[in-house]
This record gives structure tokens, sequence and C-alpha cells, in this order.
């Protein structure tokens, strides 16, 4: 059954999704994970929050990714957000100086994240974002929703995503400005405030 | 009142009937799990319980979700796949060798991206300080690899057969053995997390996150095949399981990707 027969494409179906569950923490989280922008750049935002269950209760056991354009607007293609030490076997961490553009962190013991980045900058049709992609226990598929900075009122108001949302629901998709370039997003995986997650088609 | 075994049993069979009914009534066949399987006790909090909001990427081929972080040669190293390497001594336990195919929804092969497992020892316990349940850690076994997909999308990871192990969301509940898979593909839509099985495992039937997959032969595609030419004369068993990557992607993009 997990032999895919590539020569018949009606037979090749998605292999389905699982949770990560509680015992991810040795393997996917890394040094700097959320050391994303390189040491010293003017362009460095900083971003952090909590992940919430259903109840209002923080998640101690959530990992967040994200993955987000330079400050042009380009989507990196350099690689080396994970290095390895051929040497010793464990992690040399980025090497401070190359974007890549991918942020992995767990939250920890309160359900609390964060991350230093670039501020993304414009691609496509929507106001600058980052993606994310939400994994925890109980989570049997991951969440996708976007982080909007709230730099640019006219541009999120010509955003295709958040034009279609209610006030209150595009509101969960749009960092709170805290100053000093450091931005606040909570992500409510359920109930009063649930953020607006994304089906992608 | 202590959540048995037959309880959950009961709310297992409730949802499989309730999945075959809604094709019968000409719903499309769900190829993953719904997010709130109530028998997967964890998942009641942490669904959402509003519909996600669908955003057309064909409309948008810009979008950063069309594509995906670059993993290279930097981010691993050579032992990461041999998970019986990675210590001064030799694991114990019965050796396995896990290879397939990462593949788009078009049967092509999805080539250099990042394939991260983690795992459970032969006595079925994690290298996780969280991890409680009282059986032996291996001093020679971690249980976390990562490899880079092929030219072909191969991958091939030697390892550790995983053992089973409970974990007391009801009495008596145990998780059949698997290997946690963590795959990225050409578009961040197409990330994946999930969970290889081995053949014919009689805790199948009790485990409320395997029946998450509702659907059969979906719930097949998270098992893998015994493949006598995969295994290793005097070393291991040979195991083969290829990974389809589900979302959208940009089918326009460059050659040679």
């Amino acid at each position: 059954m997990t032999k895919i027969d590539t020569s018949r494409p009606e037979t090749v179906l998605p292999t389905p999704s699982h949770t990560v569950g509680p015992f991810y923490g040795h393997a996917l989280p890394f040094p700097g994970g959320g050391d994303v922008a390189p040491a010293g750049h003017p362009d460095t935002i900083a971003l952090h929050g909590y992940v919430y269950d259903g109840n209002g209760d923080p998640v101690p056991d959530a990992l967040v990714e994200l993955w987000g354009p330079d400050p042009d607007g380009e989507v990196p293609r350099v690689d080396g957000s994970m290095r390895r030490d051929p040497a010793t076997g464990g992690f040399l961490g980025r090497n401070g100086v190359e974007f890549t553009g991918f942020g992995r962190i767990a939250t920890d013991a309160n359900g609390h994240w964060s991350a230093r980045t670039l501020r993304p900058g414009t691609r496509g049709r929507g106001a600058p974002h980052l993606s994310v992609c939400v994994f925890a226990r109980g989570l049997l598929v991951h969440l996708f929703t976007r982080i909007y900075l709230p730099d640019d009122q006219a541009a999120l108001a010509a955003d295709p995503l958040l034009s279609r949302l209610d006030e209150e629901r595009r509101g969960t998709l749009v960092a709170g400005d805290r100053g000093n370039g450091t931005y606040r997003f909570d992500i409510r995986l359920q109930g009063e405030g649930e953020t607006v997650f994304l089906e992608f088609r | 009142m202590t959540l048995t075994q037959q309880d959950i049993d009961r709310e297992i069979a409730a949802e499989h009937v309730a999945y075959e009914k809604r094709v019968a009534d000409g719903a499309p066949v769900e190829h993953h799990p719904r997010r709130d399987y109530a028998p997967y006790r964890s998942s009641m909090l942490r669904h959402p319980k509003r519909t996600p909001v669908a955003i057309d990427l064909g409309k948008d081929p810009e979008a950063v979700e069309l594509h995906s972080p670059a993993f290279g040669e930097r981010d691993i190293t050579e032992i990461d796949n041999d998970l019986t390497r990675q210590h001064a001594g030799e694991p114990i336990g019965e050796r396995i060798t896990v290879s397939g195919r990462l593949l788009d929804r078009d049967g092509r092969p999805v080539r250099g991206q990042l394939i991260e497992i983690w795992q459970a020892n032969s006595a079925g316990r994690y290298a996780h300080q969280r991890e409680q349940h009282d059986a032996p850690l291996d001093p020679n076994f971690t249980g976390v690899g990562r490899t880079l997909s092929d030219d072909e999308g191969r991958y091939h990871f030697t390892t550790i057969q995983p053992g089973p192990y409970p974990w007391r969301q009801h009495l008596n509940a145990w998780r059949p053995a698997h290997i946690h898979f963590s795959v990225f593909g050409t578009a961040f839509t197409q990330r994946l997390v999930t969970q290889m099985y081995f053949p014919s495992d009689p805790l199948f039937p009790y485990d409320p996150i395997i029946q998450s997959v509702t659907d059969d032969a979906a719930r097949q595609r998270l098992i893998a095949t015994y493949d006598h030419s995969l295994s290793v004369p005097e070393f291991s068993m040979g195991y083969h399981w290829d990974i389809v990557l589900d979302g959208p992607r940009a089918t326009w993009m460059e050659e040679g990707r």
C-alpha cells in the first residue's frame, strides 16, 4: 500500500497528517531557531506572543514555524538555518550573516514564543506578512496563519485576505506594535478571539 | 469515572460510521484527520471551531507560501540518517532500514528537501526529559535523525525498531510502534508532520491517533511495507514507505527543482 505507482496518477493520494505529539522537543527545535535576522541588521524586528487553547490557557508544547521574504520582498533561497557540526554531531547555529527566512520556535513553559527576523517586504498581491505554521500535541493537522505588521494601514486595507474579514477577525492577523521594532502576535487555537487560520487552494 | 478502552472503542466505531455515512451521502473522501476528533482527547481544546479561510493561491502566484525554506548539506551531517551510529556504543534492539520516495500529488519526486524523524527506543521510551514511562533509556540511542531527499526523491534511514508505549489517555492506552516524520515540499503549503507505522500491528484498532484517519485507504498509507529486498543480510530488516505531499504548489516553477 505504501509503494506508490507513479505511472498511475489517480493512485497517487496524499499521506495523512498526524499530530506532532508531546515528545518532539529533542528532535525538531534547534539552537538559534528564532534568531532568523542576521546579527545587527537594521531591518530587524522582534516578534513574540502566546499560544492559547480553548480554555484560554497557554499551550506549553506548541511549535511555531515562521517563513517570510526579505525586506525587498524576495524569497530567500539560502540554506543553513540548522547548520550542523560534522566534528561533534551537534548544531553549529546560523552563520549570523545569511538570511534563510525560516524560523522554528517551541513555546516555553508559559506558552510563550519569540523570534527576531527581518521586516518582510511586499510581494505578490498582499500587504507585507510572514507565513506561520503551528504544530502541537492534540493538533491532528497543523494550522497555517499569517502575521501582518500594522505599519502601513493603506496596504492592510487593500490586502485581498484582510479585506474579506470583519474587523474582529481581521485583528487576529495583525500584530500589535509594542515600539522599538517589537510586535506582539498571540495565537488562539479555539474560542473567543480565535485566530484566523488559512486553507490554501 | 475512569475512561476505559471500551469507551474509546465505542467512540472510534461511531466516528467511523459517521464518516462512512458522510461519504455515502456524497461528501468527499477525507485524506487527513479532522482536527476535532474527540476519541483523541487532546484535540478537544486545541482545534479551531471556525472554518479555515480559503486562499486561492492560483490568483496570487507570488505568495511566499508557494515557496519553501531551503535546506542543504550544511544542515545535515553524514551520519544523521543513521540513528545507530550516534553514540559510542551500539543501541539495543532490532536494526531496521526505512526508505522510500518523497513525491508530490502528480507523483513527481520532491528533490533536496528536509526529512526529519524522531522515535522511541526499542523499549518504547523517548529520550525526552518529560517522558515518564517506566522503561529503560538506552544511552546509545537518542532516536533523532534527518536527511535530504536525493535527485529521485529518495530517502534512507537506518535505525532501531521502536517499541509500543503506554500514554495514559485512558486506562490501558497503548500507542502502536511508530516513527515521527517531519517533511518539507517545494511549497510551504505542502508542509507535513506525520507518523509511520509498521505492518500488522495488533494495536491499530485500539489507538485513537491512527484511527483519527477515518478513511480506511488513507490509514493504510501510514503503514510501511516490509520489503525483503531492502533487508540487509546479517544486519537489518527493510521497510519501504513512500510519502505523498498534499497542498497546492507552483506547478510552473523552474525546471530542475
